[in-house]
């Protein structure tokens, strides 16, 4: 780990003004920060611990947006009554990730912009576009079973591993930024940059930007959701392949559909070729394995990740089911 | 280089410390403090080896700054027995049960484990390795481990 110097501001406002630093950078609740620093793979000259700051913990779900504090640990949103029993999709994305010591660490905001797991990026050595812009990508003919079929270019093949994020984009989702002179709401499809062609860059977040909540448009939708999440283990693990689905429906027949993938994609990855085969349709298996066939039709597989695209087409229709179930 | 003064509660008691930022709570536990019963594993948080609990939840050691854990209330495994020395019921089922073989993981399962039961989640065998999925044994002494936790769970 490299040296920095550690600054715990009382108020967010400060907070905001450490931030803005050269070299600065922001720690909440550290399960991925304080991993990236000890591996190198972040060397911030100034570490801003806003893992304490009161007032961006809260979760309200009241309204007509559902409002998520971005210092909220993941535990405690996964077991809220209300989102399991309003938002499935969401209370179980959370659950289904990470082990419960990380959840009662890790921040709802944080989780977000946890970075890849990409193998050739966390090993320091290999050839990364993404750690060492320029030096090219050893997953392209290397081992790739785990990388991403969407939102990926010759530059870059990685994943991200996020399930919350996952979750968030099947539904409409912002996340509210404030830097020392201003603030923005940036819609979730935008937060993320697929990684293309270049890799370095993630979400539009700024040097000196601190994301301050989370906010979901309520919907009735969120009744009849779920996260599918298919793992190599049966807990504690990433996703090889998850799907989120959001459904309305009128008796058998979708009347609104909502489908995100992970595990697969460069960033949350919505599926609007999934929600045009579901909208309408009457919701059978056999309905629901067309949806997954549309949602990877334009997946682009490597070496060693083609099975994503049949794993895939079955967690798209195993999730619209048990949506359908729910709503 | 910078030297952060830090005030550590740690299993009841206060402790004033002079440290390098990038120590982390598990490091300060274990170098600075001499209480080396939480154990470095994987320090990359994956394993649970350094599993404690901080307000009363349990945390991964590695990846806490000890820095961020001021003015927390920080509970290790050498904070779990009475203070007459009678270990806590989940180290005594952990014996009785025979839930380790190497026992290099035991610190961390039974903090975790302690936590598994407060929070309601130890309530079938399933439930059980579900919240204890973020501990690593390769020893694989997982059946004893659960029925260890499932015993305590029962009498609590």
């Amino acid at each position: 780990m490299q040296p920095f110097t550690y600054v715990r501001p009382d108020t967010l406002e400060q907070a905001l003004h450490e931030a803005a630093e050269p070299g600065a950078s922001v720690l909440a609740g550290g399960t991925t920060m304080v991993d990236l620093m000890r591996g190198d793979l972040a060397a911030p000259r100034r570490v801003v611990d806003i893992g304490h700051l009161p007032g961006l913990s809260e979760i309200d779900l009241s309204g007509p947006v559902l409002r998520f504090g971005a210092l909220a640990r993941m535990a405690d949103a996964a077991e809220d009554a209300a989102l399991k029993r309003d938002y499935p999709a969401l209370a179980e994305s959370l659950q289904l990730a990470a082990s419960q010591q990380l959840r009662n660490a890790a921040t709802l905001g944080g989780n977000l912009l946890q970075r890849t797991r990409c193998p050739y990026f966390r090993n320091g050595v290999s050839a990364c576009n993404k750690r060492v812009p320029g030096s090219g990508c050893s997953a392209l003919d290397g081992e790739d079973r785990e990388m991403a079929l969407f939102g990926i270019s010759d530059a870059c093949v990685a994943n991200y591993p996020g399930d919350w994020g996952t979750a968030l984009a099947a539904f409409d989702t912002a996340v509210e930024i404030r830097s020392a002179a201003a603030s923005r709401t940036v819609p979730l499809a935008n937060f993320h940059v697929a990684y293309g062609d270049d890799p370095a860059r993630e979400t539009v977040l700024e040097q000196g930007e601190i994301v301050t909540a989370i906010t979901v448009r309520a919907t009735p939708a969120g009744r009849g959701s779920t996260y599918a999440k298919v793992r190599d283990r049966q807990s504690y693990a990433y996703a090889l392949v998850s799907a989120a689905v959001a459904l309305e429906m009128d008796g058998d027949t979708v009347a609104s559909a909502r489908v995100s993938l992970g595990g697969v994609a460069s960033k949350p990855w919505r599926s609007a070729e999934a929600e045009a085969v579901l909208t309408g349709a009457t919701l059978t298996e056999a309905a629901g394995l067309r949806a997954g066939e549309a949602a990877f039709a334009g997946a682009r597989p490597g070496r060693h990740n083609a099975f994503k695209v049949e794993l895939g087409r079955r967690v798209v229709a195993r999730a619209a089911l048990t949506a359908s179930r729910r709503a | 280089m910078q030297t952060l003064d830090v005030t550590l509660d740690v299993n009841g008691r206060t402790h004033s410390l002079q440290l390098d930022p990038r120590t982390t709570l598990l490091d300060a536990l274990r170098e600075h403090l001499g209480l080396t019963g939480t154990k470095v594993g994987c320090n990359h948080g994956t394993c649970g080896s350094c599993t404690v609990h901080v307000d009363g939840r349990r945390q991964l050691a590695c990846l806490v700054l000890a820095a961020s854990a001021a003015g927390r209330a920080v509970r290790t495994i050498e904070g779990l027995a009475a203070a007459d020395g009678t270990p806590h019921p989940m180290q005594a089922a952990f014996v009785a049960h025979d839930a380790l073989q190497c026992g290099y993981c035991t610190p961390g399962q039974i903090m975790s484990a302690v936590s598994c039961v407060e929070e309601g989640h130890a309530r079938t065998d399933d439930e059980i390795r579900e919240y204890m999925s973020g501990n690593l044994c390769r020893c694989a002494a997982y059946p004893n481990i659960v029925a260890a936790i499932a015993d305590v769970a029962r009498a609590a």
